[in-house]
């Protein structure tokens, strides 16, 4: 290759690795990748970062937090643990990438280029809107895609929650300790949920279920206060008297930024090689949210993290020894003296 | 300067009735995104320090400016002048944009 390493200062720096994203998966990515001594940088998102954990309160399936912990403050302890090996965090969001070839670069909102030998990609996934005209207008006016954020602002109202899965699920029962009422507006006559979350809301005597109905239009002007459900069997349509709307029908990855480049599944997944992290392009790996089709929990996604800063490690190597300069993949760093995160004393306590 | 925390009682006095725009972050404990925008507010607070105050009303302890309102979703920031509401954004935004949503409020009287 002809781009030799500068090791300067500012944009002509060529980084070992550079994570894009910082979910569970990016930031376990960053803890090994900077335990490795290859001081990643983590362009960590500017209203995204910590993932989709920002949106939750209680996180139960953690192991290790047999008491559970609030989503965001395991997020913020997995953000001290990889600074404190060297992770660098940034709060911008990437907005540009050139991933092929040996030195690749991402582009910052702030204008900032960052050049690295390897890039993982842990992008996560975004929430799936309705796509109704009224939906952006009226979100935040009754619209919600944050149960946890906006429930308790609908003390005492009826609710909707559309959806048919675990996190409609999640979200209707989280919902019931302010609401009045929560409706379930479901497109089918059966749940795709678990059975645990699915019993857990069919039990619970706040929520209805509205069967085999679809949203098809927001009404209010500033405000919510109803919808139109269609019937997905008969097509009658009837309105439905509710202040609230949160909207629960899935995710897609979030792989806009690197479509054209990396190589997608139909659903707009990163592919990546067996059970590697290896995308198409050398030296770009890809964890999390964005790859996985199946699993979709914190858990799984930490676990995709670490593989794939242990594969990026890899190919370190073996790009460094292929051009004799074996300092390139790093050596291991010593952790900080400051013992734990401080986060995780609060956790530990 | 750093950010003012307002409440429902101090809320006429520091943000009506004040001589320069407020920006008001109705915000709650339980609300990641409103954790992600809150250094991002710090900042600003310093970078408009004398031409916009940057205040913070915590919704659970505060129901009743809360109400008053109409917050249905935080964080919502909220741009008072001369006592009126000039300016709502709903969500946690980037820091580029919200600059340029004070500069908006800022441009007619500059």
């Amino acid at each position: 290759m002809t781009d030799q390493p500068t090791n300067t200062t500012g944009e002509a720096t060529v980084h070992d690795i550079v994570i894009v994203g910082s979910g569970p998966a990016g930031y376990t990515a960053a803890v090994y990748a900077a335990r490795a001594g290859l001081a990643p940088v983590v362009i960590a998102g500017s209203v995204t970062a910590g993932g989709a954990l920002m949106n939750t309160t209680e996180v139960e399936n953690f192991p290790g937090f047999p008491a559970g912990i609030q989503g965001p403050d395991l997020m913020e302890a997995m953000r001290e643990q990889a600074e404190r090996f060297g992770a660098r965090v940034l709060w911008d969001d990437a907005e540009q990438v050139e991933l092929t070839g040996d030195i690749k670069t991402v582009v910052t909102g702030g204008g900032e280029t960052f050049k690295a030998r390897a890039v993982i990609l842990a992008t996560g996934s975004a929430y799936r809107e309705l796509g109704l005209p009224e939906e952006k207008q009226l979100s935040g006016r009754g619209v919600s895609w944050c149960a946890t954020c906006d429930g308790f602002f609908f003390r005492d109202q009826h609710i909707a929650v559309v959806g048919g899965g675990d996190s409609a699920m999640e979200e209707a029962t989280f919902l019931t300790r302010f609401a009045s009422k929560v409706t379930i507006v479901h497109r089918r006559d059966s749940l795709r949920a678990s059975k645990i979350m699915a019993d857990r809301a069919q039990a619970d005597p706040k929520i209805e279920f509205a069967w085999n109905s679809e949203v098809v239009g927001i009404s209010g002007e500033d405000k919510v206060t109803g919808l139109t459900l269609r019937d997905t069997v008969t097509g009658e349509e009837r309105r439905l008297d509710t202040t609230g709307l949160f909207v629960a029908i899935g995710h897609d990855p979030r792989t806009d930024l690197v479509k054209g480049q990396v190589d997608l599944d139909d659903e707009g997944y990163i592919l990546v090689e067996g059970r590697s992290t290896r995308t198409n392009l050398r030296g770009v790996f890809a964890c999390g949210d964005a790859v996985d089709h199946t699993y979709r929990q914190a858990i799984t996604a930490a676990g995709s993290g670490c593989a794939a800063a242990l594969d990026a490690q890899t190919y370190l190597t073996e790009v460094a020894d292929a051009e004799g300069e074996k300092e390139l993949a790093g050596t291991p760093s010593v952790p900080h003296p400051d013992g734990l995160p401080a986060a995780l004393d609060s956790v530990a306590g | 300067m750093a950010t003012v925390a307002v409440t429902d009682d101090t809320f006429k006095a520091e943000v009506l009735e004040s001589d320069v725009p407020v920006l008001v972050d109705f915000w709650a404990t339980w609300c990641g995104p409103c954790r992600m925008v809150a250094p991002i507010l710090e900042e600003l607070s310093d970078e408009y320090e004398g031409k916009i105050k940057i205040a913070k009303l915590d919704t659970d302890a505060n129901q009743a400016t809360t109400m008053a309102y109409g917050i249905t979703s935080i964080p919502t920031l909220n741009v008072y002048s001369g006592g009126e509401l000039v300016k709502s954004v709903i969500g946690a935004r980037p820091k580029r944009a919200l600059q340029e949503e004070i500069e908006a409020v800022l441009a007619p009287s500059a």
